[in-house]
């Protein structure tokens, strides 16, 4: 077998499927979650429910959205650890500008979002122009936002009550009929409007070519450091996005939140396929993550495992799918 | 800074009364309602021993340093006892140790200080309390059914404390009760909530949810509120706040416990005042709880304990 090693590996190229090596990390994603949407159907009745799948989406949507924000900056081979805290602020802002200044829910909506973008912006000129690396960078933004939303709201929670329709953001439905919440409508319009930045433009263009190569990016005359602050900015609306969601479906902002939210939002990034090194990901891959994660603790929820036996499996889960990962770069060496 | 901050607090040290014990009460803050009715119940045991308080917290409960300040100045004032809730029971021990050295009782409330510095603590008995839980969710739900159990921590005393009571006394009480499930949200709202939704996917007959603190509770109503189940399953709470106060008078929950807080400070007086005539003082005090609902919301009682 040993001798053989160079030659088997030859032998190996005629399975590769016509397709790009992304997609086949995708493929795996997907199929993945079939299994487990069949195996937890067939182990409960409660499980396959029109209420319950709408629940794990619902679920997954503020994450879900966290995770696609923080796909831009992973396949720059950056990383955003501020994304959980920066959610708390963005709804904490949300709810000064609606709540405590009384403006119109619209408008504070939107200022609640781009709370998100400067946060993000913020971030990426740390790492662009000032040259920290962005687990630091970002690690420190994770303080920053933490430490404001506790000072800004008095360390206490901010409701909605007065507002009427708030709560609508997040858990009406804009579609008369259909039973779906906007959240989850919202997170698959996010999931599109990223994979269109991701896949059509410029920018999207450039973040691979930075994740890829950031000096080859730079040599070729490409201003690397002023695309990366956008890149940020970007992941910084998203975030956004996902606070305004979360304090609408709470109908308050609860400025302690937000702790250990970047971590499973960045493991859904890391499940769909998406490499930590950089160069290589899809907003498709990070919303069939995400929804691993959510059916999983969903599943198992519903199956009675105990809690603490649900985090060992989500862990395993992440291993794997790194391992998967792992092993196809070797292939495709 | 400094100044400004101290200019509320300190405001009857000058006029220290030489002739009556002087007992300083170093909490966790002052601003919150649940600070100010244990203010309240302090200076309600002040004026019945005849003894001079002083009442100090940092603004926030993360400032263990600016309470160190605190609590080192209260004992610079050379006081016959001592009040403290600990922000950080470890972080205070040095100073403790000093004042305990030099024969000043300690008396611990809210929470305790690790080891055998204070002479007592008085607290909410958290057992007894959701045993209290545990025996208004049976008298609603008539004895018989299944119910589900969200706990803010399974490493915290008061999460461990919450969770087992309430547990303990469903097992020995109303062998018709079902504990379905018991899932940990660590008192995170929106955690919170898919958890509870999903134990009802799982459940669609439960009958009833007890929450075990704000976060937890709130959870759970909003689980029940998106789940459309209002009414169907009966909700019980522990502490307050606005959201749950609302969810009560809406009818979406039951009840709730809610700790004593005016208690705590008039137990933390006493004991201290005990201490320093030299009687005897149990190792804990339980400093009481209620439970309200929508009968008793509003009574002068319930309302003097309910902070939001």
């Amino acid at each position: 077998m040993k001798p053989e090693t160079n030659g088997s590996k030859v032998e190996k190229k005629p399975f590769k499927l016509p397709i790009k090596s992304g997609a086949i990390q995708q493929l795996l994603a997907f199929a993945s979650l079939i299994v487990l949407l069949i195996f937890f159907s067939i182990a409960s009745p409660n499980f396959f429910q029109f209420s319950n799948i709408v629940s794990i989406l619902l679920s997954t949507s503020v994450i879900g959205i966290l995770a696609l924000g923080v796909t831009f900056v992973i396949i720059t081979a950056g990383i955003d650890l501020s994304v959980g805290t920066a959610m708390t602020l963005c709804s904490v802002m949300t709810a000064v500008f609606v709540v405590t200044w009384g403006l119109p829910t619209p408008l504070g909506v939107l200022l609640g979002i781009l709370t998100g973008a400067l946060a993000g912006c913020l971030s990426g000129l740390a790492v662009a122009k000032m040259k920290i690396p962005s687990f630091i960078a970002t690690l420190a933004m994770m303080m920053i936002a933490k430490g404001l939303a506790l000072v800004i709201s008095g360390t206490r929670p901010i409701y909605f009550s007065d507002t009427p329709g708030f709560s609508e953001i997040a858990l009406g439905s804009i579609i008369p009929g259909l039973k779906i919440p906007n959240a989850v409508l919202i997170f698959f319009f996010m999931a599109i409007f990223g994979s269109i930045i991701l896949s059509k433009t410029v920018i999207g263009r450039y973040t691979f070519a930075i994740g890829s190569n950031e000096e080859a990016t730079r040599l070729s005359g490409v201003n690397v450091d002023r695309w990366k602050v956008i890149i940020y900015t970007i992941a910084g609306l998203f975030t956004g996005v996902a606070g305004v969601l979360m304090a609408s479906r709470l109908n308050s902002a609860q400025p302690g939140l937000g702790m250990g939210y970047e971590l499973e939002a960045i493991a859904a990034v890391v499940i769909g396929g998406t490499s930590l090194s950089g160069g290589k990901g899809t907003m498709v891959g990070t919303v069939i993550g995400a929804l691993i994660m959510s059916v999983l603790t969903n599943g198992l929820r519903i199956l009675s495992v105990p809690q603490e036996w649900q985090t060992v499996v989500v862990g395993i889960v992440i291993i794997f799918a790194v391992y998967a990962d792992i092993l196809r770069r070797r292939q495709t060496a | 800074m400094l100044a400004a901050c101290g200019e509320e607090e300190t405001s009857s040290d000058e006029e220290r009364d030489p002739d009556k014990l002087y007992i300083p009460i170093v909490s966790k803050g002052f601003q919150h309602q649940f600070w100010q009715a244990v203010k309240q119940g302090a200076e309600q045991a002040a004026e019945e021993f005849d003894v001079e308080i002083t009442f100090e917290g940092p603004e926030t409960e993360a400032q263990v340093d600016k309470q160190m300040d605190m609590l080192k100045a209260a004992l610079d004032k050379d006081p016959d006892a001592l009040g403290f809730a600990a922000l950080d029971s470890q972080a205070a021990i040095p100073v403790l140790q000093g004042a305990a050295d030099a024969g000043i009782p300690i008396v611990a409330f809210d929470s305790g200080v690790d080891g055998d510095l204070p002479i007592t603590t008085a607290a909410t008995d958290n057992k007894a309390a959701s045993a209290l839980a545990a025996d208004k969710m049976a008298e609603l739900i008539g004895e018989e059914g299944k119910v589900a159990l969200i706990v803010h921590d399974q490493t915290s005393v008061t999460g461990v404390d919450r969770r087992d009571g309430f547990l303990e006394q469903m097992e020995e009480k109303y062998p018709n009760i079902e504990i379905v499930d018991v899932q940990y949200g660590g008192g995170d709202h929106l955690k919170s909530t898919d958890l509870a939704k999903t134990i009802m996917q799982a459940h669609p007959d439960l009958d009833g949810f007890f929450g075990s603190n704000e976060g937890s509770a709130i959870g759970v109503v909003n689980a029940v509120r998106e789940a459309g189940k209002e009414g169907e399953v009966t909700i019980v709470g522990f502490d307050s706040g606005k959201q749950q106060i609302d969810a009560i008078k809406d009818g979406v929950m039951a009840g709730a416990i809610t700790q004593n807080p005016i208690g705590i400070g008039y137990e933390t007086v006493k004991a201290a005042v005990d201490a320093i005539n030299g009687k005897d003082v149990p190792e804990v005090i339980d400093t009481g709880f209620f439970y309200y609902d929508q009968s008793n919301i509003d009574d002068d009682e319930i309302q003097a304990v309910l902070y939001e």
